[in-house]
């Protein structure tokens, strides 16, 4: 049993997963970059109550499960999405979908992700992938991040659907639930509106602790880290952030020029040039996101570590949330 | 970045599939470039298992010094605290840290230590004598 459906690799779990269930159904125009907008995906929020791996979690994209909701809202696609409570019939319910030709987008966790390496498996509980089909034993699974669709065992599959701990999946499937057409003029409101969104979540959001306010803030707390925390927790830390920032799932500075890339594709629809500078400001955004985590390297590599470099790692986030500010502010301000 | 720039350093992902990056051409345009991998993020990646090795290796002292139980080597080894193993076992993390204590472990009936098995997905022998048999 296998559903027509063509396997793309992606940047990011939850905007590829989004982008490539739409393209099926025939949303040609929806690229990633377009499903990340629309679905306002950028985000920041540094959570220090809650602990990943001994360290404080530092989000930097929205919470799991909106990109898809939201783009499908702003598209007007109505969406079919389950938790389950027993695994038989969350097996069940993703069988009936593919013989019913619909490719299905499943929550899992990483842990027991047999085809990760074993470095890559922590209890992340909020990958995405796509399910396409069975033969014999062996689903077939299209991972966005992969080249190549790959394969899950049915136990394999059932055991990641099913893992425990925060935001556990419960077997979490998603898909659009019919085909509809778009129109240019849906895709144009649905920019207009993901912008907005984006705007008011990375400047309106109440809190020290999220938004371009909580960049800053965590910016503050760095300096910080090396006098309360010691050397070397604070290069943990440091370790930390740069991993939120950059690997699967997360992916803070790639963000940033995904969100570039997609103001840029937004100006094709809607030819305003205020999208193309704050592309721009994104680009440079994304760029000092990626020296700073040069220079954590050096410091949890134990090349550097005085204070100096700790306030000068606090000072780049400073800097990339008064940069964040002003592009969010000229978008809040375009007349569209 | 540029899409020059885009690094590509073999990390522990690169063996096994590279990653797509947004990137900018010549004239400022994204595009989409394949990178194998980032020293800075595969740097932050070994210090994150270093970390956790240290621990397994205290944890594995403790339970050999009867400072505390098998349970406390697994989590460790499967990265889980009690929150995690309590939703795995249906225990609660009070009764999880009890069961830490070696003497409270060592009357613990079949039926609780299957659970603890399931949940660290190896045998009832193994948990008793912290052997694992995978990488």
């Amino acid at each position: 049993m296998k559903v027509d459906f063509v396997h793309r690799q992606s940047a990011h779990c939850e905007s590829g997963v989004t982008s490539s269930l739409l393209q099926n159904i025939g949303a040609a125009k929806i690229t990633e970059p377009l499903a990340f907008g629309m679905g306002a995906g950028l985000f920041f929020a540094y959570i220090p109550l809650i602990k990943v791996n001994n360290g404080p979690a530092i989000a930097f994209r929205t919470f799991p499960g909106l990109i898809f909701k939201r783009t499908c809202k702003a598209l007007g696609i109505p969406i079919v999405r389950k938790k389950f409570n027993s695994k038989a019939e969350a097996e069940k319910y993703l069988q009936d979908a593919l013989v019913a030709g619909s490719p299905v987008g499943c929550q899992v966790g990483v842990y027991y992700l047999s085809y990760f390496p074993r470095e890559y498996r922590f209890h992340f509980n909020a990958h995405n992938l796509i399910v396409f089909g069975k033969e014999d034993d062996n689903y077939l699974i299209s991972d966005p991040i992969m080249e190549f669709p790959t394969t899950l065992t049915t136990y394999e599959l059932e055991r990641v659907r099913f893992a425990k701990g925060a935001l556990a999946p419960k077997g979490q499937i998603y898909y659009p639930a019919k085909h509809v057409d778009i129109t240019d003029d849906t895709i144009r409101k649905a920019i207009k509106n993901g912008i907005k969104l984006n705007v008011n979540n990375m400047l309106n959001i109440p809190g020290w602790f999220a938004g371009v306010d909580g960049i800053k803030f965590t910016g503050g707390r760095i300096k910080k880290w090396r006098n309360s925390l010691g050397l070397e927790k604070a290069g943990l830390y440091l370790a930390q952030l740069v991993r939120m920032q950059e690997e699967i799932g997360t992916g803070g500075g790639g963000f940033r020029y995904m969100y570039g890339a997609f103001l840029q594709e937004a100006h094709a629809f809607l030819p305003n040039d205020e999208l193309l500078k704050s592309s721009e400001k994104f680009t440079e955004t994304g760029d000092l996101w990626r020296t700073s985590a040069v220079l954590a390297a050096g410091i949890y590599k134990g090349r550097l570590g005085s204070q100096a470099d700790f306030n000068q790692m606090g000072d780049y986030l400073m800097e990339i949330a008064e940069i964040e500010r002003k592009a969010f502010t000229e978008l809040k301000n375009i007349k569209w | 970045m540029k899409k020059e720039d885009v690094p590509q350093d073999l990390g522990s992902l690169g063996k096994i599939t590279r990653e797509v990056c947004y990137a900018t051409d010549k004239d400022g345009k994204y595009t989409t470039q394949l990178s194998s991998g980032w020293e800075v993020k595969a740097q932050a990646l070994d210090l994150a298992w270093q970390d956790i090795d240290q621990r397994i290796a205290t944890a594995k002292q403790r339970v050999l010094n009867k400072e505390a139980s098998p349970l406390l080597f697994f989590m460790e080894y499967r990265l889980m605290d009690a929150s995690i193993l309590a939703d795995y076992t249906g225990f609660w993390q009070w009764q999880i840290k009890r069961h830490l204590k070696p003497e409270v472990f060592d009357s613990l009936s079949d039926k609780k230590l299957q659970k603890y098995a399931e949940a660290f997905n190896v045998k009832v022998a193994d948990l008793k004598s912290m052997n694992v048999h995978e990488s």
